[in-house]
């Protein structure tokens, strides 16, 4: 095809339309901040830090809430979608590509080089940018900032400040506005402020707490059932038990309940921090996701074999941690392993009686996952010793899991690559929450996006704007409502339609998955030949 | 097994091919001189405006046609002859057939303007008709205003397109009000207005005299017939409307009016000839339809109806009710059922508009018997499934404004019209304490 329509490669003027005069001095108040946070990094001593970190923050936030008010707030409401494909930023252009190599190599310094942004090891104080983020962190927590501080205030920032971007893009869609204001909110109190004030509290002998994001549940949050974890939970008196069993209770309680009222959406596109970025400072790279089929069963591999790889890895280090002596510990290592074997193998027979028909073909693969874990589980059971698995450390277990998944898989492509692979490269990829959520919605929910009769014109704007790379045009332009595992719900797909065909609603069960051609406004009996097999 | 060549791979010829290859073997071919693959020719716009490139507004991808054994050839067919069965190319190459669908769907309108076929003139229709206005209106230096000609929908989509870039607009419209031989008064009206907003120089009430000519055969201004004003511009954009794409055919012996005439089983008068989409000529209307029905939807029923009569259940195209959408710059547009821009003589109209002036909704019903006949609106979207049944049902007006919200549409937390619609709606009737 035409390659005309395509500028974005072009160095010389890379946003081929301009931005106006506002845009500009927004970008540079924006970038001044940003180079305030650079010049910490190499080491400048600003004489009074918490002003200076006060006034790179207020210039990042600040620049992005001038860019967006000219960008939006000059215009009528309705889809702001203009020259997505041609900005360089937002195709895969020049910009793109050096905004993610900067992202990677951010990701990559914090994950495993902290020192180089300035983090003391031992007790001596932070240099550089850690230590600008001091002031901040001590009047927080009382302690000083390490690298884990300095990306959680970033983080917030870049929510709150993108998600104001968000809802001036979307102000004619309440449902946008009210989903975003729902992730900066827990962004800000549940992954930042809350976690600072359990540290405080730390400062009292009683109390152990480990860093812990309420929202967080595992699996995503797979540190939780680690051993300095449980210990941290165990020894902080009445609230770490109740924490502890909050967690429990997230997982086989809460999650399911609300996922089966609203879909996975509740957690995904409302509550949960990675979307949460995904969702506002990501919004810019939603199109760059794949919709291709092969996409798609990279996808559906992927992301179960992580699951596996979570919940074997999970119960490893539990089953490390508990003691085989019934009179130290109420659940031993045995007691466990069936109670696990149970659980699993209750689920697997109850999906597989009830919803054998809607899982199609995919029961297969159901089947295989069920039972990589229980052979686990017996070989867990035969090569245990106190500290070895499968004959190898089950910390070592942990680490792979913690190295690949939690920092290389989910940090550094999942956000370094925004830009080349869309905002949700690691939801749709690589998060195990994601996977029993989405196995949930598929199952086990009143969620669905209904398609509106037979009104699709198959134009691709949903599939183009789907972060999860879902071909939402192939389901609508059939008249087939959308019930995929994969989707969180975001309802772009609904805002951007030109023509309203898609809505996001909780139903009822009966009807929700329809895949007949059932394509309104044509004669009733043509449909009956159609739809006959 | 047969060999079915179809003529054209827009909507009517893919679906027409997806659904004998789902009740068939049969070996099928679908031709093309625009594009290799089937795109979706409403998205065109999106492509220009820079929502989505080119390969998106393909619903399928590539390998789709080879899995399904659809082959695809490139080209034009200049001649059908179907005494020897078979279509001549450009090239003058041949290609044999037993059973032809021709669905070429239509070309824009031009209606022999002088300087109609300048360098910098277009309509917005085809692939090439985007490339076109691309190399001549890519940015608003290199086209500082643009003329668009014909108020339709197609008309509206290229005003948006081009305000896109930021590019100047005139829009000139020959009716009194935009597109007000479909919409009744209210609507058409909140229209032009939301066209005002956007910064279009909209321009009601006039039509094109001529197109006037630069040294290098390109275009440099159009005069106004009404006030003979002269406007300066780089682009014309002819939109004043689509007629079938049959030149092709007319010495073909296959019958024509304005299009390839067919009966109710889409059979041309050559036993083995069907015509669907854009371009089939009914003999005579379907009830309150046009002969000939340019509209994506209708284009997609007679494809499936098409591939039940070739894959031998012979069957009429009997198409439902009415629907259709459009969207005029950021507001939606639904209909379900008619609404007429003028209301007929049995009919009744109800319309309410929003304070904001961008929702707005028009109910029409029978004066005597109340049933309810269709509904427009604008900036609030409805159920199909809702009203396709209430219009099978011939529900009386009064309950479809009494169960109006049974049929919204809108995103979760969208502000609620209805009791308001309802409020205003009684006020509308005569009291009959």
């Amino acid at each position: 095809m035409s390659n005309k329509l395509n500028h974005s490669m072009s160095l010389a003027n890379p946003n081929a339309n301009g931005i106006s005069t506002k845009q500009k001095v927004a970008l540079a108040l924006g970038f001044l901040g940003l180079f305030i946070l650079g010049l910490a990094l190499f080491n400048t001593n600003f004489p009074n830090q918490g002003v200076f970190l006060t006034l790179s923050l207020v210039l990042i936030a600040g620049g992005v809430i001038l860019f967006a008010n000219d960008a939006y707030l000059t215009k009528l409401e309705g889809i702001k979608n203009d020259k997505v494909w041609f900005n360089s930023i937002s195709s895969r252009g020049v910009l793109g590509w050096l905004t993610g190599v900067g992202l990677t190599a951010f990701y990559i310094v914090l994950y495993f080089k902290a020192e180089l942004l300035g983090l003391s090891g031992n007790g001596e104080a932070n240099t550089g940018l850690i230590s600008l983020f001091d002031p901040l962190s001590n009047l927080l927590s009382g302690r000083p900032a390490s690298q884990w501080f300095v990306y959680g205030t970033l983080y917030t920032v870049a929510i709150i400040a993108f998600g104001y971007k968000f809802i001036l893009k979307y102000r004619h869609n309440r449902y946008q506005q009210i989903r975003t204001v729902s992730v900066m909110f827990f962004q800000l109190g549940f992954a930042f402020l809350i976690p600072e004030f359990m540290a405080r509290l730390n400062t009292s002998p009683d109390y152990n707490l480990p860093y812990y994001d309420l929202k967080s549940v595992w699996p995503l949050n797979y540190y939780l059932f680690d051993n300095w974890s449980i210990d941290g939970l165990l020894s902080s008196q009445n609230l770490g038990i109740g924490l502890l069993i909050f967690g429990v209770a997230s997982i086989f309680i809460i999650t399911p309940i609300l996922t089966y009222k609203f879909g996975k959406r509740w957690y995904c596109s409302w509550v949960c921090g990675c979307g949460g970025l995904a969702e506002t400072a990501g919004d810019s790279f939603r199109q760059l996701s794949s919709k291709k089929l092969s996409a798609w069963k990279l996808e559906r591999w992927l992301i179960h074999t992580v699951l596996v790889f979570s919940v074997v890895m999970t119960i490893a280090m539990i089953y490390t941690y508990l003691g085989s002596d019934p009179n130290k510990y109420w659940l031993t290592r045995n007691t466990f392993l069936i109670s696990i074997s149970v659980f699993l193998t209750v689920v697997f027979s109850l999906v597989m009686i009830f919803k054998r028909k809607e899982l199609g073909k995919d029961a297969k693969y159901g089947a295989i996952g069920y039972f990589v874990v229980i052979a686990s589980l017996i070989a867990m059971h035969y090569s245990g010793t106190s500290s070895e698995i499968f004959l190898i450390k089950s910390s070592s277990l942990r680490s792979a899991y913690g190295l690949y998944i939690g920092s290389i898989f989910s940090g550094v492509i999942g956000t370094g690559f925004y830009p080349i692979l869309g905002s949700r490269a690691w939801c749709r990829f690589g998060c195990p929450m994601a996977a029993i959520l989405g196995f949930q919605q598929r199952l086990f929910s009143k969620f669905r996006i209904t398609t509106n009769g037979g009104q699709c014109i198959s134009c691709g704007n949903c599939s183009t704007y789907c972060e999860m790379g879902i071909d939402v045009r192939a389901y609508a332009q059939k008249g087939e409502n959308i019930v995929r595992s994969s989707c969180v719900g975001c309802g772009i797909c609904s805002a951007v339609c030109p023509r309203g065909v898609l809505k996001l609603e909780n139903d009822s069960l009966n009807g929700r998955i329809n895949p007949t051609e059932v394509l309104l406004g044509n004669d009733v009996d043509l449909m009956n030949y159609v739809n006959k097999k | 097994m047969e060999h079915i060549v179809i003529i054209g791979n827009g909507i009517s010829g893919v679906t027409a091919a997806r659904h004998i290859r789902k009740l068939s073997d049969h070996k099928i071919t679908i031709i093309s001189g625009e594009t290799e693959y089937f795109f979706s020719r409403t998205a065109l716009m999106y492509i220009y405006m820079g929502h989505m490139k080119f390969e998106h507004t393909q619903p399928y991808e590539n390998w789709f046609w080879k899995k399904n054994k659809i082959a695809l050839k490139k080209g034009f067919v200049t001649k059908v002859d179907h005494q020897e069965n078979q279509l001549v190319f450009t090239d003058g190459e041949t290609l044999a057939y037993d059973k032809l669908v021709i669905a070429v769907g239509s070309k824009p309108n031009k209606f022999g303007w002088p300087g109609q076929d300048l360098d910098g003139v277009m309509g917005m229709y085809h692939k090439q008709d985007l490339e076109n206005l691309e190399k001549h209106a890519p940015d608003n230096k290199a086209c500082k205003r643009a003329v668009i000609v014909g108020g339709g929908l197609i008309g509206i989509e290229l005003a948006e397109m081009l305000n896109s870039r930021n590019i100047p607009v005139t829009f000139l419209v020959r009716e009194k009000s935009f597109w007000n031989a479909v919409l009744p008064p209210g609507e058409s009206g909140m229209i032009n207005r939301h066209i005002l907003n956007h910064h279009i120089d909209l321009r009601l009430g006039v039509n094109l005299k001529e197109i006037i000519a630069d040294d290098h055969g390109k275009v440099k201004s159009v005069v106004v017939q009404e006030t003979g004003e002269v406007i300066d511009c780089n682009v014309v954009g002819l939109t004043p409307g689509v007629s079938p794409n049959v030149d092709f055919l007319k010495d073909s012996g296959i019958e024509l009016g304005r299009g390839v005439k067919v009966n109710r089983y889409l059979e041309t008068n050559i036993p083995n000839i069907y015509a669907i989409g854009d371009c089939a000529e009914q003999h005579e209307a379907i009830g309150n339809r046009r002969p000939i029905e340019a509209v994506w939807y209708t284009g997609r029923m007679m494809g499936e109806t098409v591939a039940q009569t070739i894959c031998g259940n012979r069957i009429a195209y009997k198409p439902g009710h009415w629907f259709n959408s459009a969207k005029f710059l950021d507001i939606e547009y639904q209909t379900y059922g008619w609404v007429f821009g003028r209301p007929k003589e049995y009919e009744e109209q109800f319309h309410w508009i929003h304070k904001d002036d961008t929702k707005c909704i028009t109910v029409s019903y029978h004066k005597e018997t109340k049933e309810f006949l269709g509904i427009n609106t604008f900036g609030i979207r409805m159920r199909h499934e809702v009203f396709d049944a209430w219009l099978t049902q011939k529900r009386d007006v009064d309950y479809v404004m009494q169960h109006l919200a049974e049929a919204n549409f809108d995103p979760e937390f969208y502000a609620v019209h209805e009791p308001e619609i309802l409020l205003a709606y009684k006020k509308s009737q005569p009291q009959n304490a």
